[in-house]
């Protein structure tokens, strides 16, 4: 029980990456492949309609390790304190300047708002990815099962390392660059005209950019954590993962090169989700590990609730899934087809 | 105000407070909304759906202002109340999950498609983006306030050797007495807060002498839907939730009335000042036995008062709490008057130029406001000094490693993110309200 709900929370927040980060990067790139209001407004009309959904699998995902793995959650989010505190603010500005942009039909009013849509879309995907690196390296949470954090120390590796250090701070560029391809691949999918022109361009860079992040990340990640690779061969669901971003990676580049812009869409997703879940693959059982020794690792053993309080959960979710499942898929269907800006006062 | 603890228990009813404005209003016109469209489709007549259509748009600016002002709840469980969370996250880590899961994907699948999706969509389609949006919001207000049962009156746990709490009956906590009754006093409430916006924008109109046939519907659905709820707020929903702080928080009831003597016969206090440091209410104005009445149902019973109790299980701001109860109690008798008086008016055909009740009502509207907000401080100032009532106390929850640095910077930072909301809410709605209802014939 207490594995299988490792990998419902692990599959629910990979789930909110892939989903919120191709919003992440229309946010991140709209300055760019969007030069005048109606082609803001194509891709704002493209994310518009489905960012808060996304952004529900953050919620739902970090009320599902609230209620198997309280003690994960307690430590880490009073450890990481002022970061989560900037993650949030960035969410609610974010949020703000998509849902207010329309509503006046003005010029200034309009630039500021795409300013801080952009601004906050670039930060997020850099505390997520930085919080990740912090994870993957782990935290000196001690015998008491609480930490704390400084935002940054010296940028290196230790016993007490900030939450930025070299490392993290790598694997937040890694997330933002990838989370940036993510979003070309998903405008270059949803719309046509220059929009679609410039996604399509920049796909094409920014997916050369993620792999080389990817093999850097990933060999600083060895350096950081020796052991990290070592659990990979007995993890069949490691293996899985690993073929799923394999192939999510090949299809971005098959995609693009037949112009087939939804599968290239669809494997990056496949991509991101394959990663993370082939990471909580390497560290599983270990859910916030510590920088002072094995004994101290907050696990999905003993940190989890009991049985009787996972399997009722268990049941819910069991029905809660497939009805959040079936939204997304009728939102996507409902709104298929290549976006086009609405008219003033009839959309975003 | 070097105690980190004073900064997480001020950040928390800070925001809570500021969040919850926005919710009230949306969770009453979502029903609004609803009741609106059902009669567009019924009679076929424009004017409810124009009268629907302004709604939604207000609706759609403050559902966005309640987003993201809830966002930081959720996360202040983990950041602020560390020990609190881990303690007791398998038990409300339930009802929030289920939030998400339930409530939030539902309004968020439906809330583009009820904002810009009336001319996509059928008339039936819109109507059913309306049902969705409230089903989810009062869905995710039932789960919330089963959370907020939890920490007042616990039930369907057992603790663990390690001293956290472990589920042991999901559907005593889900169905706690204390969350049935706090919800349908709460969501009624929101009723009637959306209900004096809607009467308020009417009778607004109405002394303006602009959109007269809208502004005619306002004033009715406000001041029908305004009294039917006024009245279901005290009873027999307050009554309900009186009579439970009465059975499992009596030292929370003597403290709500400044009652320090135990006896018989307990007089409820209309006007007066606690003095807590010398025990006795100053110039009190009195009804004689009617809170022994109120209470438990009979003039005779005993009502103990807080003399009867050790002072380090009293309530530790008896003050505010007794003012919050009666300023939320005394509203609630205003607004009942408010409306009954309206409802005479409308019913004798005579609200529309009866020029007084028109300004009374288009200047009552923040009195539902004061007295939820009121309502809420009652509850959490009640609840003192436990954070879960008689298991786990508020000293004991905060979190281990935060420090009162971090959390008044952060306090002060939501100081300077809510009045800039301020700001934009008051101005956008603003601006929602003066360029009025817009009908699709006069668009077409």
């Amino acid at each position: 029980m207490h594995e299988l709900w490792f990998w419902l929370v692990a599959v629910m927040i990979a789930i909110y990456v892939v989903m919120d980060g191709f919003d992440f990067g229309a946010g991140i790139l709209h300055l760019v492949v969007a030069k005048t209001n109606e082609e803001r407004r194509e891709v704002l009309g493209a994310i518009g309609p489905l960012w808060d959904g996304n952004e529900v699998w953050l919620l739902a995902g970090g009320g599902s390790m609230f209620l198997a793995f309280p003690k994960v959650l307690a430590s880490g989010f009073s450890g990481f304190y002022l970061a989560i505190w900037l993650v949030v603010w960035c969410l609610m500005l974010r949020g703000i300047s998509i849902e207010f942009r329309s509503h006046l039909e003005d010029g200034l009013w309009r630039r500021f708002w795409d300013g801080t849509f952009a601004l906050s879309s670039l930060l997020l995907p850099i505390l997520f990815g930085a919080a990740l690196g912090n994870v993957l390296r782990g935290v000196p949470v001690d015998g008491s099962g609480f930490f704390e954090m400084a935002l940054w120390t010296n940028f290196r590796q230790g016993p007490q390392p900030g939450i930025l250090d070299w490392y993290t701070v790598l694997i937040g560029v890694f997330a933002l660059v990838t989370v940036t391809a993510h979003g070309a691949l998903f405008l270059a999918w949803k719309t046509d005209g220059p929009v679609h022109d410039r996604s399509r361009g920049l796909g094409m860079k920014l997916w050369g950019a993620v792999l080389v992040l990817w093999i850097l990340s990933s060999y600083a990640t060895s350096v950081v954590n020796p052991g990290i690779f070592h659990r990979l061969p007995q993890a069949p669901l490691g293996w899985v993962a690993s073929l799923v971003f394999l192939a999510g990676l090949a299809l971005v580049f098959i995609g693009l090169k037949r112009e087939r812009f939804l599968l290239a869409f669809l494997g990056s997703g496949a991509f991101i989700l394959g990663l993370l879940a082939a990471s909580a693959a390497c560290v599983y059982p270990v859910m916030l590990k510590s920088t002072l020794g094995p004994q101290f690792d907050l696990t999905a053993l003993n940190a989890s609730v009991g049985v009787h309080g996972l399997r009722t959960g268990l049941a819910w979710w069991l029905i809660g899934f497939p009805i959040a499942i079936a939204y997304v898929a009728f939102l996507f269907r409902f709104h298929r087809g290549k976006v086009k800006a609405a008219a003033e006062g009839e959309g975003y | 105000m070097g105690d980190p603890l004073f900064w997480h228990r001020l950040q928390f009813g800070f925001t809570a407070t500021y969040h919850y404005l926005f919710p009230q209003l949306t969770m009453g016109l979502a029903l609004i909304i609803v009741v609106l469209k059902a009669m567009g489709l019924r009679t076929g007549e424009a004017r409810y759906n124009d009268a629907a259509r302004f709604w939604i748009k207000i609706f759609g600016i403050n559902f966005a202002v309640g987003v993201v002002t809830g966002i930081p709840l959720e996360f202040q469980f983990g950041t602020n109340w560390a020990k609190f969370s881990h303690i007791s996250g398998g038990i409300i880590g339930q009802t929030l999950a289920m939030e998400g899961m339930f409530a939030f994907f539902l309004e968020s699948s439906f809330l583009g498609m009820l904002i810009w999706g009336e001319k996509k969509l059928s008339p039936k389609g819109h109507f059913r983006a309306a049902m969705a949006l409230w089903i989810g919001s009062w869905l995710s207000g039932y789960f919330i306030i089963a959370t907020n049962a939890f920490m007042q009156h616990p039930v369907g746990y057992t603790v663990a050797a390690d001293g956290t709490l472990q589920l042991s009956s999901f559907w005593a906590f889900l169905l706690n007495p204390w969350a049935l009754g706090q919800y349908a006093h709460n969501m009624i409430a929101a009723v009637v807060t959306a209900s004096f916006v809607v009467a308020a924008i009417g009778a607004f109109w109405t002394l303006k002498g602009i959109h007269p046939e809208q502004a005619r519907l306002n004033l009715r659905t406000g001041t029908i839907m305004g009294l039917l709820f006024s009245l279901l707020v005290a009873f027999p929903t307050g009554d309900l939730s009186g009579k439970l702080v009465a059975k499992y928080q009596p030292i929370t009831l003597a403290a709500m009335e400044g009652r320090f003597e135990s006896g018989p016969r307990a007089n409820l206090t209309l006007v007066g000042q606690p003095n807590v440091a010398q025990r006795r209410i100053e110039n009190p104005i009195q009804l004689p036995a009617v809170l022994s009445f109120i209470a438990y149902g009979s003039f005779s019973s005993n009502v103990k008062g807080l003399n009867e109790f050790p002072e380090d299980q009293w309530p530790q701001n008896i003050e505010l709490l007794y003012y919050s109860f009666h300023i939320m109690a005394g509203l609630g008798t205003i607004m009942i008057a408010i409306m009954g008086l309206a409802a005479l008016l409308l019913w004798k055909k005579r609200l529309d130029t009866a020029r007084p009740m028109l300004w009374i009502l288009m200047l009552a509207f923040p009195f539902p406001y004061i007295a939820t907000t009121a309502g809420w401080a009652v509850a959490e100032f009640g609840r003192q000094p436990w954070l879960i009532y008689g298991v786990l106390r508020t000293v004991q929850g905060g979190s281990p490693t935060v420090n009162a640095g971090h959390t008044a910077f952060t306090t002060l930072g939501f100081a300077g993110i809510f009045v800039v909301l301020s700001v934009l809410w008051l101005f956008l709605i603003g601006r929602e309200i003066s360029h009025g209802p817009v009908s699709h014939s006069q668009k077409a």
